[in-house]
């Protein structure tokens, strides 16, 4: 079964790359390159994994990496796999790796377009709700109240629902996923893995310079986010939608966490007044109410 | 030279380089329409449809996204293309740093036309020029049969392993793309003995490398460096390149410049694209009245060939340089380019800014400026408005 555990593993991406303390990054690809193997190809736009991903002298990645503008992973991947199909390597996996900036503003067009296309290619937004690797300035998938420098005074828009909008494409498959469920993240690549066409996983990956948390608590507050119902873990297979992991105990909005809890670890969110809080929680209820007639159809 | 008869076809501009791009045999191109480019994506559209060239070729949100997919497929081993014009190049240019950048083996056509704003689908060189310090070959062509010759050509050039630059073919926009020219055509045989097989690729996944990553100030100014070394051989391989072109199409290719008269001539017209042609007739009616003009076309602007500009012109009397893009706040940016060359000599250059947006010239214009030369009656700019 899962590698995972077992002690020993060799890790697909190195140890002593550049991420921060605590960030969730390394990690992340590390799940997604023993996955998806050694035959992938990893597009990463301008973000945190740019630097993370090292310079010159050498890289953490054991597979090829293929810098992008920032604007244009989606489109390289699409010449990337087209290009491999002409050459009749038809097994080998082109992923984007690209943060929410690149994601959901100034890629997003490339991203709709390869969407459009169907293109096959797996796409993973590693969310971390700002810009962070030019020091934590909004992005469109900021959530609502959040403190950037650019929103000093909390966000006053709502975050942007990129994988339903992704969905409206009508691609095979769209997921969430949190690095503190591990094993429902490794099971969504591993779908994707198998599906011809456009895949896009949206990945919540808490930040703690940007989120201003104990670089400790990185997993609890990425299992905090799923448990309170802020981050709804699903997939969107040709168009059903699904609850998957502990999200599926979430409909009965007694089971989910107030979120408060999600909240009161993170310094992004001190600001927020008892009403503004009432606001989210509002919000998040709403948001399952939602959820509710996805799952009915 | 024992040459074969030639296939002769009437082609618009548009369509010549799609014949000549079919011939190439890229695997991968990308299309978003943009006039006076559209009509050649049509074609080349339907010889993939048709299957005449089988192909990949990738229908983009956008010309951003244009050189971004080739940019990834030419990485990964492919032949690319793509074509664009004015405002798409613009679109286009975060990526044309990064081909050029990151040196990737790329061709493409711009058929040239001014910038907005205001709009103007029409003529001029602004667009193409804008990108002269963006690490391509730029090669620009006087008429359709050029245009086609240089696509061609462009291919073999960019591929070189002592080159691997992008590569972008200029050819004025409506003038060359929208005219009907009988052109000569090499078989596709030929062609395939011109064009072999790609050998590259960046993909690697029994030595994976990162490509395009941060350098460090060391690092950056020394990838800089190469790209600079990498420039100046590649005028000897374009040289080249068109030479061997030249022995198999049978058709005289003048390399980085072409002289028009201009051996014996002592003031002489610098041109670059489709009025060349107009000046070469201008020329002619200046010889028939005793007036000893030439002309010198600029084939390729860069790498810009300072060596052959000035061994043509280093004692001519006058050097008027016609120029259909403007640096504003500086001057004409071939006059320029024309004037550092001639740093040192006593040679007065001329600038004349015309056609800007499509502004007619014709032989007539070239007459004028330069009879007002000879009568010490121009002024080192003017601009025909």
């Amino acid at each position: 079964m899962s590698s995972l555990v077992t002690p020993k593993r060799i890790p697909k991406f190195y140890r002593g790359n550049a991420a921060c303390p605590g960030c969730p990054i390394p990690k992340e690809l590390d799940v997604l390159l023993e996955v998806l193997g050694n035959k992938t190809v990893l597009v990463v736009p301008a973000s945190c994994t740019t630097i993370i991903m090292g310079d010159t002298s050498g890289m953490p990645s054991t597979v090829p990496v293929i810098h992008s503008a920032f604007g244009a992973p989606a489109a390289i991947a699409s010449g990337i796999v087209r290009a491999l199909r002409t050459r009749g390597d038809k097994d080998v996996i082109v992923t984007v790796w690209a943060g929410d900036g690149s994601t959901g503003d100034i890629g997003f067009a490339s991203l709709s377009g390869a969407a459009e296309r169907n293109e096959d290619i797996l796409y993973v937004c590693y969310d971390n709700e700002a810009y962070m690797n030019t020091g934590i300035q909004r992005s469109s998938l900021t959530p609502k109240g959040a403190w950037t420098t650019t929103t000093p005074e909390g966000k006053r828009e709502f975050k942007k629902p990129l994988p339903f909008i992704i969905a409206e494409h009508k691609v095979p498959y769209v997921a969430t996923a949190s690095i503190a469920y591990i094993y429902d993240y490794e099971a969504k690549v591993r779908k994707a893995k198998q599906i011809r066409g456009f895949k896009y996983l949206h990945l919540l990956s808490p930040c703690p310079p940007g989120w201003r948390f104990d670089s400790k608590f990185t997993i609890d507050i990425a299992k905090l986010a799923v448990e309170t119902g802020v981050w709804p873990l699903f997939e969107i297979e040709n168009g059903e939608f699904r609850l998957t992991s502990v999200s599926k105990t979430l409909l009965d909005k007694k089971n989910r966490k107030p979120v408060t809890e999600y909240l009161k670890l993170q310094g992004r969110f001190k600001q927020l007044t008892e009403e503004e809080i009432k606001g989210i929680q509002e919000e998040i209820d709403e948001m399952w109410e939602e959820i509710k007639k996805l799952i009915k159809k | 030279m024992q040459v074969l008869k030639r296939k002769t076809l009437a082609l618009v501009g548009n369509h010549a380089v799609a014949y000549a791009v079919k011939q190439s045999k890229p695997q991968v191109l990308a299309v978003f329409p943009i006039t006076p480019q559209t009509t050649m994506l049509e074609k080349i559209s339907e010889y993939i449809a048709s299957e005449e060239l089988k192909a990949e070729l990738i229908k983009v949100e956008s010309e951003h996204s244009a050189l971004a997919s080739i940019y990834g497929a030419a990485l990964a081993g492919a032949r690319v293309f793509t074509a664009t014009s004015s405002q798409g190049l613009l679109y286009m240019t975060e990526m044309i740093y990064w081909a050029g950048g990151q040196r990737i083996p790329i061709v493409a056509a711009v058929a040239t036309r001014a910038i907005a704003e205001p709009w103007s689908i029409w003529d001029d060189h602004q667009d193409f020029l804008s990108k002269r310090d963006a690490i391509w070959v730029q090669m620009m062509a006087e008429n359709v049969q050029e245009a086609y010759d240089m696509t061609i050509q462009a291919f073999r050039i960019s591929e070189d392993e002592r080159v691997i630059l992008p590569v972008m073919m200029g050819f004025d926009g409506f003038i060359l793309t929208h005219t009907m020219e009988r052109i000569e055509v090499l078989e596709d045989g030929e062609v395939d003995n011109f064009l072999p097989p790609r050998q590259f690729n960046l993909i690697d996944f029994s030595d994976p490398i990162g490509v395009g990553p941060i350098a460090t100030p060391e690092d950056y100014i020394k990838y800089r460096y190469e790209a600079m070394k990498a420039m100046v051989r590649a005028k000897g391989v374009i040289e080249e390149v068109m030479n061997e072109y030249e022995r198999i199409s049978g058709r005289k290719q003048n390399g980085l410049v072409e002289c028009y008269k201009c051996e014996d001539a002592k003031y002489v017209f610098v041109t670059m694209g489709a009025w060349s042609g107009d000046g070469k007739v201008a020329v002619d009616r200046l010889r028939n009245a005793g007036i000893e003009a030439g002309l010198l076309k600029i084939r390729v602007f860069r790498p810009f060939p300072k060596e052959k500009i000035e061994e043509y012109l280093r004692s001519m009397k006058g050097v008027i340089v016609l120029d259909r893009a403007y640096s504003y706040g500086s001057g004409g940016i071939l006059a320029n380019e024309i004037k550092a060359t001639l740093y040192g000599y006593r040679v007065p250059v001329y600038s004349v800014i015309a056609g800007i947006g499509g502004k007619d010239v014709r032989p007539r214009h070239f007459q004028k400026v330069i009879e007002d030369l000879i009568n010490d009656n121009l002024e080192e700019e003017r601009w025909l408005l």
